[in-house]
Order: structure tokens, then sequence, then C-alpha cells
């Protein structure tokens, strides 16, 4: 009798501690549910936010004034974006086309040429170089490439030159961008079926033939998508643009001009942003450019990748 | 195609060297153990404790939220959980996150305070970080929890686990070198991080004493000092520089022990 009531007992503590363990199973899922969902709409919120805060500007001022009009004096209600969209285009443009061909040309190295040992210890400075904060590019730029603009590249052009200017800034982008690129597609490469490099070089054709004509042929999606993100980075850049682009909203007449870029100028008229009315809505405007262009280019890039992982398997 | 290679890797050497060259040189423990006095940026005596702290103040907090937050995240989405097409539009959500440029969660911040109406301030930097370092965090562990055999969950689920506490307490080991990957990565990213936290924890030369006193670190006090006339208050800078990518590294290097560490208990 005794014995039976202690079995009871501990049959109804394990079933209490059943108990207590299913009601914490389903805290918790519920909570990791919420979570995902709030974080998965956060973009959706953010948009939301941008938008409606730029509201004030749309009523205030149309969209191809906005947008097409040179003409940026806050102070005195104009706000025209075109000279800070060209800029922003110059400097993302020149950087990508410095960037793509070198990083590239990089991968291709790193991936088909260089020694197993040679690559291992290529990587880590791959990785080194994209971890680098982006002031610490800014700054070295500031030190390093403004000086030398100055002094002899912008004279060997014939133009007088600060060296803060949109050439500078789109070389330091171009440094960011690399580690990017090189890393996307040295894996790409690598995950290409070597039955096809075999199978390319079986009927004659050279080893540089095989990497233009098969390579990079087979991998061209990946390497879009490289690209894209890298556009996604440089055009998004702020605080390293700003510190060597110069800052002055006016369309530049030659590369060694000053310039601004849309996610500069929020950086830089932040502070001033409060006292002069519209300002605020006009660069809630500017970041909703800089989100919406950067979300379109991002999404192509994914939905890029996602069809070559599935092709390729990796 | 060297030439090229040499490029980039020229180009690091060339930062490395001349923030390493010109850091070092002008680094001092008056520098790393004092706040700045009256005229700091005009050149007087100081350091930058306030900006080193501010940092580390701004980024660990971060991460630590960052990791919760996207641990929740990363179980989820394994198939336990949420049905794989579901999945696939949590992944494709956070990589669009990830691409977000930085300032943009600054302004997203900023919106926010001046909502609930407080100023700039530690707590809303530190906000800024966690967005910043949410989906790079996330995306890291789910890669690696999506590594974790089958068998290894349905062995816990056949000895009467549930399967938040199989997620929590298997799953996770398991994966813990991702994981400790990841989220070492998201704390290099946004302690070098400047746009997000420009407007968001503000700048101030004294060391925070609450959550809602605005605070420098070291990526704002290099933003501050660059382009200063005196060549004294611009070697500073450098310095900064220096300690910035001097944490910066250790938390590769960090990574990588850390990560071969933990790989002890994981289960081939």
């Amino acid at each position: 009798m005794k014995d039976q009531s202690y079995d009871n007992n501990k049959l109804i503590d394990i079933k209490y501690d059943m108990n207590k363990r299913r009601i914490r199973d389903f805290i918790g899922i519920k909570l990791m549910q919420i979570i995902t969902i709030i974080v998965s709409t956060l973009f959706v919120l953010i948009f939301l936010i941008l938008f409606s805060k730029s509201i004030p500007i749309f009523e205030n001022v149309s969209l191809t004034d906005l947008l097409f009009s040179s003409l940026w004096n806050p102070e005195k209600g104009e706000f025209g974006l075109l000279p800070i969209i060209t800029g922003t285009i110059f400097v993302t443009g020149i950087s990508l086309f410095i960037a793509v061909p070198i990083s590239l040309l990089s991968a291709v190295y790193i991936s088909e040429y260089a020694h197993k040992k040679t690559r291992s210890f290529l990587r880590p400075f791959i990785d080194v170089l994209a971890g680098v904060p982006s002031v610490v590019y800014g700054l070295c730029a500031f030190l390093f490439l403004v000086p030398l603009v100055k002094d002899f590249i912008a004279p060997r052009f014939g133009i007088e030159s600060t060296g803060l200017c949109i050439f500078t800034a789109s070389i330091t982008l171009s440094v960011m961008v690399f580690p990017i690129i090189i890393s996307l597609c040295v894996e790409s490469f690598r995950s290409i079926p070597i039955e096809l490099k075999e199978a390319s070089l079986s009927v004659g054709a050279t080893k540089w033939e095989t990497i233009r004509k098969v390579i990079l042929r087979a991998s061209a999606p990946s390497v879009i998508t490289a690209v894209l993100l890298g556009f996604g980075r440089a055009f998004g850049e702020t605080i390293a643009v700003n510190m060597v682009v110069g800052g002055i909203p006016k369309i530049p007449s030659t590369l060694f001009h000053p310039g601004q870029t849309l996610a500069s100028l929020i950086a830089s008229a932040y502070g001033e942003m409060m006292s002069i009315p519209l300002y605020e809505s006009a660069l809630m405007f500017v970041a909703l450019i800089l989100f919406v262009v950067v979300l379109i280019f991002n999404l192509l890039g994914i939905i890029l990748l996602r069809k070559v992982k599935r092709r390729w398997n990796y | 195609m060297i030439s090229s290679l040499i490029i980039v890797i020229g180009s690091l050497v060339i930062i490395v060297g001349l923030i390493v060259f010109n850091g070092a040189s002008s680094i001092s423990l008056e520098m790393i153990t004092q706040t700045p006095s009256g005229g700091y940026y005009l050149g007087k005596g100081g350091g930058i404790l306030n900006a080193i702290l501010g940092s580390l103040f701004l980024a660990l907090p971060a991460t630590a939220f960052a990791y919760l937050i996207g641990l929740g995240i990363a179980l989820f989405l394994q198939r336990d959980f949420s049905h794989p097409k579901i999945s696939i539009f949590i992944r494709l959500s956070l990589d669009i996150l990830w691409g977000i440029p930085s300032i943009i969660y600054g302004i997203f911040c900023l919106m926010i305070m001046m909502l609930l109406g407080i100023g700039t301030s530690l707590i809303a930097g530190i906000v800024a970080l966690t967005l910043l370092e949410l989906p790079i965090i996330t995306r890291y562990m789910d890669e690696s929890i999506k590594m974790v055999p089958h068998g290894l969950k349905e062995g816990a689920y056949s000895l009467g686990s549930t399967r938040f506490e199989t997620a929590l307490k298997v799953v996770r080991k398991q994966a813990a070198p991702g994981i400790m990957a990841g989220v070492l990565l998201g704390l290099g990213r946004g302690i070098g991080d400047a746009a997000s936290i420009l407007f968001t924890a503000g700048f101030s030369d004294n060391i925070p004493e609450s959550i809602f006193d605005s605070t420098a670190s070291l990526p704002t006090m290099i933003y501050h000092l660059y382009s200063s006339p005196i060549p004294l208050v611009r070697e500073r800078a450098y310095a900064a520089a220096f300690i910035l990518l001097l944490i910066v590294f250790s938390i590769s290097i960090l990574s990588r022990y850390l990560s071969r560490k933990l790989t002890k208990h994981v289960i081939v």
C-alpha cells in the first residue's frame, strides 16, 4: 500500500514535470515565431517609416523637380537632387568599372592558378580586407590618395584639384568592393564541376580558353550577382565617401571636381536638418531612394544566386 | 592577372601599413587611459578612453542582443519548426536586411527615437547596431545549424526531449563553431561601423553613465578628428584608427581560435 502511494506521487511528479516542459516548449517556440515574424517584416516597416516621413516633401515639391532639378538649396526651399544623383552614379559606376576587372582577374588567379598553399594563404587576406572598417578606408584614402590625386594625378590631366573629388571616392570604393566580388567569384569558380574543365582541356583548349569560355560562362550568373552585391555596397557606403568626395552638391564637370552622393549627403546634413523646414523630409526621401535602389539590386542578385546554387548544387 | 592580385594585396598592405606607421608612433599611455580634456580637439592633452569604452559599450550589448534574437530565428528556420517554403522567404528577407546600407538603419532608429522623444543616447546606438548585426549573425548561424545532422535531433527526440529543448541544448552545441564565427563577425562589423551610430549615439567627451547618455565611439571619434588642420590632432585620428584596427583584427584571430576550440564538442 505504501509502495503504491509512493509510485503514484512519482507519476504525478513526472506528469507535472512534463507539463512544465510542454509549457516551456510552447512558450519558447511561440517566442521564436514572434521574433522571426517581426524581424522578417522589418524591411517593410523601414520602408513605411521612410515613406511616411517623406510625404511632406511630395506635397510641396513635385517629383520631377525633386529628381531632375539641379538646384539644391535647402535654405531657399529648393530641393533638386539631380547633382547628387549624378554624383552617386559617377562614383558608383567608376568604382565598379575599376573593381570588376581587377577582382575578376584576381579571383581567376586564386581559384585556377594559385598553388593550394598560396590559396589558403590568400583567402584570409581577402577576409581581412573585408573586415577593415569603412572609416579606416576613408582615413587611408584621405591620408594617401587625396595628396596623390592633388599633386600627381590631377595635374597630369591639366586640372587643378583639391584631391577631394569624385575620382578619389571612386578609387576608395573600388578597394572596398574588391573583397566582396573576389570571395563570391572564387566560391563560384571552385564549385564548377571539374568534368566541365577536363572536357574542355581534353578537346585541346588552352587553359586560358577554358577559363574564358567554360568557367566564366558557366559562372556568369554568380559573377553578375557578385557585381550587383558590390554595387549595393558601393551605392550605400556613407562614411568613407563622405570623407573624400568633397561634399559639394553640384554636377561635377570633371572627375577631379568635388561632388556629393546620396548616402554621404545624409551624413553631412543631419546636423542642420532640424532647423530648415522640409529639409528633414527631403533627406528621408533621399534615404528612401537609397533603400529602394539597394533593395532592387540586392534582390536581383540574391534571386540569381539562388538559381545558380540550385543548378550546381552547392 | 598577377598584377591585379598585386593591386588587391597591395591596397591592403598600404592600408595596414599607413595606419600602423602613423598610428603606432603617436599612441601613448595617456591616450588610452584618459578622456579628452578641454581643448583636446585643438591639440591639448587628454585621451580617447571615452571612445574606446563607448565602442565597447555599444558593440558588446548590441552583439549580445543580436545573438539572442538571431539564435531564435536561426533555430526557428529549421525544418522542425517552420515549413521550408516559409523559411525561404525569411532567409530572403534576412538577405535583404543584410544589404541595407548602415546609414538607413541610423535614420530608421533616429525616426523611432523622435517618436519616443529620446535624444542621442547609448541605447539608441545599441538598437541601431543590433539591427545592423542581426542579419549577419543570423545568416551565419543558420548556415551552420543547417549542417546539423537530422539523426542527432531524432536521437534527442527519441529520448523524450521536446523540440525546444533539442534546439537549445543539442542543435546549438553542435552548431557552436559556426555560431561563434557569426557572432564574432557581427561584432567586428558592429564595432567598426560609423554611419549607423553617427546620429543615434551622438558624441560626447564623457564616459556614458546611463543608457540615455550620448557616447563617443572609435569610428565617430576618427570621423571627428581626421579633417582637423592641426597635424597633432590628425595624428590622434590615426592612433584611434590603429586601436580600432587592432580590435577588429584580434576579433578575427579570436574567431579562428575559438571556432577551432569549440569543434571539440561537435559530434561528427
